[in-house]
Parts: C-alpha cells; sequence; structure tokens
C-alpha cells in the first residue's frame, strides 16, 4: 500500500536553533494518529514544514507518492485557533466558505451549492444556529469547530490539525473527536497534534512521539508505554498513578 | 456646477477617484496590519519624485509617478530587509526609512530650488498636495491606474479576504502568499503614487488610515467595510478639494484629512457597531436588568425564606 504521507530526514530550524533532526516516518492510509511531545519539540514546526509553510533544510516529503505542491487539494490543514484575528469582520458561515475556495475555483464568486455545503459542514459539527454569528462573538470551542467545518467541506484524504483540543470545552472536544472518527470510517487519514497524554489512548489508533526526532512511532497499544514517555519528555514528566507499563 | 472652472471640476473627480482607491487599500492595510506601513512608503516616494523631474527637466507626471513608485518600492524593500537580517523591528525600520528617504527628499527638492529652471515651480505641492494645480491629462493618468486598482479588488475579492484573514490556510488551498504579497504592494505603492500629487507625500497615508477605521464602526462584513471606506475616502477627497478650491490655492491634502478625521468622529461616537453612543446605551441597558431583580429571582428568594 503506498503511505499516504512519507517523511524522510526531515530537518528544520528557526535562525540557529534546530528543532526538527532527520525526522522519518510514514503514515498509512485510514490510521488516526496523534503527535505528542513536550512543548518545543517541533510538533507545530513539523505541519509547517510538511505544508511548506515552514523553509526546511533538508529531507524528502512524500503526499500520496507525489509532492505537496501536486497534491495540495487532497490535503487539509486546521491551524492553530491562534493563528488568525478573530476579530475580523466576518461569520461562521463565510469562514467555513474559505475551505471551498479551491473547489470553486480562483477569482469566481462562491454561488448557492457551496453555501449549502458549509452549511451542511457547519451542521455537523453542532454549528448550525451560528452560522450567521459573527467570528468575534463565538466561544473559544466553537471558533475550533468552526475551523474544523471549514476542513471538513475541502474533502480531503489527509488532515492535519495542530492542537484542535487546546483550550475547548468538553462538548466541543467531544465534537471534534466523533468526526475524526467519522473521518476515519470514511477512510481518511487524520493527523492531529494533541498535548493531553490522558486521553491518547482512547483517541489516537497511532501515536508519534516527537521530539526534535522521532522518539517512537506505530499503533498505540504497542508504543504508548511508560519507557517511551520517558524517552519522550525526559525527567519533565510526572507520571500519574495506575498506567501500565 | 456654480463658481467651478472646467478644471476644478476634473479635479473633484480625480479626488474622488482618488479617495475610494484608496479606501479600498486602506482596508487591506488595516487587515493586514500594516497601517503605518502607508505611511513610511509615502514618505519614501518624495527623492523618487525629485528625481523623475530631474531626468527629464519638467514637470511630466508619468516620470514623477514611476519615480516615485520606485523609490517607494525600494524603501519597502530596504524596510523588509532591515526587519528580516537584523534584531531591528518592523516599527523602528518603517521610521529609519521613513526619515531617511524624506530627508533625502527634501534635499534633493532645495537642491533643484537652486538650480532654478522655469519648470520646477509646483514640485513643493508634492509635499503637501495641490490637486488645484492638476491638468486633465493628469486626471487621466490617475483614472487609469485608480481603475486598475479598482479592478484588481473586485477581481479578486476572495482571495483579498482569505489572504487578509489566513494566510497560512490560503497558501494550503493553492493561493501563493509570495504572489498576493506582491500584488499588495504593487497595489499600495499604486494609490501612494497617484494620491501624491493631490493629497502630498506627508498627509498621504491619512487618506489610506482614517476611512478604513471610520468604516470599521459601521460594520461587520469585510464586503461593506471596503464599500464604506471607499466611500469615505471618496467623500473626503471631494469635501477636502472644493473646501481647498474656494479656498484659492490652499493646499488640497490638509483639508482632504481633516474631511476625513470629521467622518471619523462620527463614526467613533456614533457607529451602530462599538460606536461610543451605543455601547454606552447597551452598557447602561444590562446596569438597570442587574439592578431590577427579576420575577424568577424573586421566587427562588421567597422559596428560600419559607424553606
Amino acid at each position: 500500500m503506498v503511505p499516504v504521507l512519507k517523511v524522510d530526514e526531515l530537518s528544520a530550524a528557526y535562525r540557529k536553533n534546530k528543532v526538527l533532526d532527520r525526522v522519518s516516518f510514514q503514515i498509512q492510509p485510514g490510521t488516526l494518529t496523534g503527535i505528542v511531545g513536550p512543548n518545543g519539540a517541533g510538533k507545530s514546526t513539523l505541519l509547517k514544514v510538511l505544508l511548506d509553510l515552514h523553509p526546511r533544510l533538508a529531507g524528502e516529503v512524500n503526499f500520496f507518492g507525489s509532492t505537496y505542491q501536486r497534491m495540495k487539494s487532497r490535503v487539509g490543514y486546521v491551524p492553530q485557533r491562534g493563528s488568525v484575528d478573530w476579530d475580523f469582520p466576518t461569520h461562521a458561515l463565510d469562514v467555513v466558505m474559505m475551505g471551498l475556495y479551491g473547489k470553486i475555483g480562483w477569482f469566481r464568486w462562491p454561488g448557492r451549492s457551496h453555501r449549502d455545503q458549509a452549511m451542511e459542514a457547519l451542521a455537523e459539527m453542532g454549528m448550525a444556529e451560528y452560522a450567521h454569528r459573527q467570528i468575534s462573538q463565538l466561544s473559544g470551542g466553537q471558533q475550533q469547530r468552526v475551523f474544523l467545518a471549514r476542513a471538513l467541506v475541502m474533502d480531503a484524504d489527509l488532515y492535519l490539525l495542530d492542537e484542535p483540543l487546546a483550550g475547548v470545552d468538553a462538548a466541543t472536544e467531544r465534537a471534534i473527536m466523533t468526526t475524526l472518527n467519522l473521518l476515519k470510517k470514511r477512510g481518511r487519514t487524520v493527523m492531529v497534534v494533541h498535548h493531553d497524554l490522558q486521553t491518547v489512548e482512547e483517541y489516537f489508533d497511532h501515536v508519534l512521539f516527537l521530539n526534535r526526532s522521532v522518539i517512537a512511532h506505530g499503533p498505540t497499544n504497542e508504543v504508548f508505554t511508560e519507557a517511551n514517555l520517558h524517552r519522550t519528555y525526559g525527567g519533565a514528566l510526572r507520571l500519574w498513578g495506575g498506567r501500565p507499563g | 456646477m456654480i463658481g467651478l472652472s472646467a478644471n476644478a471640476v476634473w479635479v473633484l473627480f480625480s479626488t474622488l477617484i482618488l479617495g475610494t482607491a484608496a479606501g479600498i487599500m486602506g482596508t487591506f492595510a488595516y487587515w493586514k496590519r500594516q497601517s503605518l506601513m502607508s505611511d513610511a512608503l509615502s514618505h519614501a516616494a518624495l527623492p523618487g519624485v525629485v528625481i523623475g523631474f530631474l531626468l527629464t527637466g519638467e514637470k511630466h507626471l508619468p516620470y514623477m509617478i514611476g519615480g516615485a513608485a520606485l523609490s517607494a518600492l525600494i524603501g519597502a524593500i530596504f524596510i523588509h530587509w532591515i526587519r528580516s537580517s537584523s534584531r531591528i523591528k518592523e516599527d523602528a525600520a518603517m521610521g529609519i526609512i521613513l526619515s531617511v528617504f524624506f530627508g533625502l527628499g527634501i534635499l534633493l527638492l532645495s537642491l533643484v530650488n537652486r538650480m532654478a529652471g522655469a519648470g520646477q515651480s509646483g514640485l513643493d505641492s508634492f509635499i503637501f498636495g495641490q490637486a488645484a494645480a492638476m491638468v486633465a491629462k493628469d486626471v487621466w493618468v490617475m483614472l487609469g491606474l485608480a481603475l486598475l486598482l479598482l479592478g484588481i479588488a473586485v477581481f479578486a475579492f476572495k482571495e483579498w479576504k482569505l489572504y487578509l484573514f489566513d494566510p497560512a490556510f490560503a497558501q494550503g488551498l493553492g493561493l501563493s502568499n509570495r504572489w498576493m504579497n506582491g500584488i499588495y504592494l504593487f497595489s499600495l505603492v499604486l494609490v501612494i503614487v497617484i494620491g501624491i500629487q493631490a493629497v502630498g507625500v506627508i498627509l498621504m497615508a491619512a487618506l489610506l488610515i482614517i476611512p478604513a477605521v471610520s468604516a470599521r464602526y459601521w460594520t461587520h462584513s469585510f464586503g461593506w467595510m471596503v464599500i464604506l471606506s471607499a466611500m469615505f475616502g471618496g467623500g473626503s477627497g471631494v469635501v477636502g478639494t472644493l473646501l481647498s478650491v474656494y479656498g484659492k490655492g490652499w493646499p488640497t491634502g490638509p483639508f482632504i484629512v481633516i474631511s476625513a478625521a470629521c467622518l471619523f468622529l462620527v463614526s467613533l461616537t456614533l457607529g451602530a457597531r462599538k460606536g461610543l453612543i451605543v455601547m454606552a446605551i447597551q452598557q447602561h441597558r444590562q446596569r438597570r436588568l442587574l439592578l431590577k431583580p427579576r420575577p424568577r429571582d424573586q421566587q427562588a428568594m421567597e422559596r428560600g425564606r419559607s424553606a
């Protein structure tokens, strides 16, 4: 099977600090992978480098056996919520429509069918009644759902999400995880930068431990071990009680 | 129009177009968080104007506009270069470029004035603006450039919105940030160079900044913000020019900017979205609601007492 994503010896830096050091891994289709690691481990940077949003120093990246530039339309990216200015004058439905811009085509105006599609995605995230609400007046969780709906309408094969569960309420967390599992059931591949170790086993079937380079990667029940946690987080991690090693 | 010469009508028309174009680009600059960039670039245009004049030896607008565009672009490149290759932040970089380029422009200007050809009269008008000095041919050049800009804004409206709201996502959809940055800078410089003859390099930025922030007080829609800002800009252009024309040779720029500032004051106080009066009324209502106990609370209180 051709991997959805194949990364070979990928390195990247911010000025003089090397944040990614020869990262290599492969993602198989239909998996739901959590990327975990301490702050500054390069998790967000990894996504940005994969998507050519941050320059890479060296290494190869293959999406569906080709380059990202060619496969762009099959990759959906959900940036961190804090990456945009939510004071921007627009409403939720309009933001979701942005996910369709690639399909609408450049320099064309969106039509009714696009509006319906966007509405459907909002409804799927339980946000139908907020469609015409100003985005500045949405709660953090609702903003995150709008971002996810925008990714949904893209109808991509691979989704990359940067901390979608950071700072959201329990209802949003459930809604997002339900959607991600639905995507997986439909045969899509999902990669999520995640920060809450307590929920890793419940949420993801694969885990990628990252700390500048890949510490461990594989099915959750095989690699989510105390040893790997220690190797990734070092002494900084305080273990909770009752975890099977 | 009563009391206006044919030339004055042309001039009015040109400042209307200019204000409209500046209002649109100003909104884009506002959401790119680069309102001050327009100030730096318009100041940076001055040396180019004078050099354009020196090359031809007469007031030949296309050359001067070309020179202005070139030196504004060089200023932009310097700002970018200072910011990305040193520890100096963008605001400081803009301050450096703004003052150095403007100083250079004034220096060249005084040299030209000393050389004293007959044709240099009116070159000073590029500092504070002198729309009355414009002739029909200048107006046509301005009109052409402004229409080009309007076309870019309308044609790619959805692309502008995406690029300004979420550039990283835009890039993921295949909208090249490099290209959009280029088009943005090109459009911004375009507005500046068509505006400096009428408004002057010092006050040009005000026409880019003030209409956009005024429009923000009236709407929650990006499209309407662009339209309103265009109207505010065009309106200020017309009113300011009228005042200047009736004042016989008063500079246009200050009057246009004062008109825009009046519109801003009205928006700040009366604006339907976050205007000061609307906010005060909302606060007042909330406070009254707090003071007046609701029936449900009363019931709860009574129940608490009987328990």
